[in-house]
């Protein structure tokens, strides 16, 4: 079973969101350990550009492993303001550490995003 | 149907395995990261579960004539001990399936098959068998054997080890061939120097009750030489690699040998030689051989990040569809984004530059002469 951060929220498309989620705020945005897994090994992230809007439950990029090329939802509204740039020549860390130096991107909320889940809320939809 | 299980699903589920269904068989797709496996077979050695495949067993005093009428290649002159790539074909010459046969005896065959089609190989040959009134029988005793396959630059050392030390059984084996080999602990296998990575390797035919024996042995003898158990996933980014077509993607009922590039395999015989004599789809196949083909199996390499995938639209300059991708990933070993396409016959020439339209987006890839990879000699 693959590990579930109690301190983060979650979207049912395998997204994990980290920090205050009240509108006007800077969420990081990654994939679950279990999206992680079910991918197989990263080789290449689209990332949404910086300054882009981005939709909850919308696609807004592109994971690709060698097994297969997987879309990537924002789970949270709002503006880019960084990519992870270290993915670039290193998307492996999303297999790696997908909690830690494998984040994706950073959004400045401008909707808050009350309706994520919790972790056992994620758990639950995730077995 | 239910899920059907290797003899190894349980070394599987305690080294920790993702597992899926493929064919029916619930089979590993990687144990840790599917790139560090494809890694560890090009450069040390790997350890593959391939006890999904179809081992289907020809005897009979007519075994070797009815592979002939029922196969395109000319089984009947293979040497003892000898393994050949192969193919059922349908009477339209459309491909059923692509098989390793290997000449056990003079009247014993094992004929490989593929997971998906070994029901439908199985009854098919039986039926030609009997069409032609020869004294051939096909026992399918897929169930009762596991194969267990160890693929890399190191693994001739690994299977010697696996032997007690001794590589005189081992080092002799020529590409393609098969012997009876006595492992460690008194186990018997049926060994061939065979595979589907593109490495020197071998695959191990036991009886299904040793094959834990024989899977710990394997990953004990090998620990030193860097051996890692590897799932399907790197299977298949090896061989897509090598090179070779997996049924169901480059080849199927409508696609034919000579589409996919692999003519060579029907034998029609030589002047001079033994009478072939007649085969299930011969009259087809000449005339197709005759005839040329208007679409080609190609390779396509391209430099950008997003790959081609499996069904994805070949096009040309206008953005018309004129062709369509089999396979295709970012190759570990290569750096680059490979894949296997049909493509029309003019467009097959090495260095033409093909677009691919990845999910809305055209993507360039150029035509390049297979294999992608090729060991050194």
């Amino acid at each position: 079973m693959a590990s579930i951060p109690e301190d983060l929220k979650y979207s049912k498309e395998h997204e994990w969101v980290s920090g205050d989620v009240a509108a006007g705020s800077v969420v990081t945005v990654g994939i679950t350990a279990h999206a992680a897994e079910a991918l197989g090994d990263v080789v290449f992230v689209e990332a949404p550009a910086v300054g882009s809007e981005v939709t909850a439950g919308a696609v807004c990029g592109e994971l690709e492993s060698t097994k297969a090329v997987s879309e990537l939802y924002s789970p949270v509204t709002g503006t880019v303001t960084e990519v992870n740039a270290g993915l670039e020549n290193a998307p492996e860390q999303i297999n790696a550490e997908p909690y830690g130096d494998g984040w994706i991107f950073k959004v400045e909320l401008s909707a808050g995003a009350e309706d994520l889940l919790d972790a056992a809320g994620y758990a639950d939809v995730s077995e | 149907m239910s899920t059907l299980h290797s003899p190894l699903h349980d070394q599987h589920v305690a080294l920790g395995a993702s597992l899926v269904d493929f064919a029916g068989w619930e089979m590993p797709l990687r144990y840790g990261g599917d790139v560090a496996e494809h890694h560890a077979v090009r450069r040390a050695a790997g350890l593959f579960d391939l006890s999904h495949m179809g081992e289907l067993m020809v005897r009979g005093a007519d075994a070797a004539a009815a592979l002939d009428y029922a196969l395109v290649g000319h089984m009947s002159r293979m040497a003892l001990g000898r393994a050949k790539y192969t193919m059922m074909c349908a009477p339209d010459g459309g491909v059923l399936d692509d098989l390793v046969v290997y000449r056990r005896d003079w009247d014993h065959f094992m004929v490989v098959a593929n997971a998906a089609n070994r029901v439908q190989v199985a009854a098919e040959l039986q039926a030609r068998f009997d069409a032609a009134a020869l004294d051939a029988t096909v026992e399918d005793e897929t169930q009762s054997i596991a194969l267990i396959a160890v693929q890399g630059p190191a693994s001739a050392g690994i299977v010697a080890r696996m032997c007690g030390g001794g590589a005189g059984d081992v080092d002799p084996m020529r590409y393609y061939s098969g012997v009876n080999l006595l492992l460690e602990g008194g186990i018997h296998a049926y060994a061939a120097r065979t595979g589907y990575t593109g490495e020197d390797g071998f695959e191990l035919f036991v009886a299904a009750d040793t094959a834990g024996d024989v899977w710990r042995l394997a990953l004990r003898e090998g620990a030193a030489a860097g051996l890692e158990p590897c799932g399907l996933a790197a299977r298949d980014s090896l061989r897509l690699e090598a090179g070779m077509p997996l049924y169901g993607h480059e080849l199927s009922h409508d696609t034919t040998p000579f589409e996919a590039g692999l003519g060579r395999v029907v034998s029609f015989g030589v002047s001079g030689g033994p009478d072939r004599g007649d085969f299930v789809g011969r009259e087809a196949l000449a005339r197709l051989s005759e005839e040329g083909v208007a679409k080609t199996l190609v390779g396509l390499v391209g430099d950008g990040r997003r790959a081609a995938r499996t069904g994805y639209a070949v096009t040309d300059g206008d953005d018309n569809q004129v062709g369509i991708v089999t396979s295709g990933l970012p190759s570990p070993t290569l750096g680059q984004l490979i894949a296997m396409a049909y493509v029309p016959t003019a467009l097959a020439e090495p260095g033409t530059v093909v677009g691919v339209d990845v999910r809305g987006r055209r993507e360039e890839m150029r035509v390049v002469a297979l294999p992608f990879y090729q060991r050194d000699a």
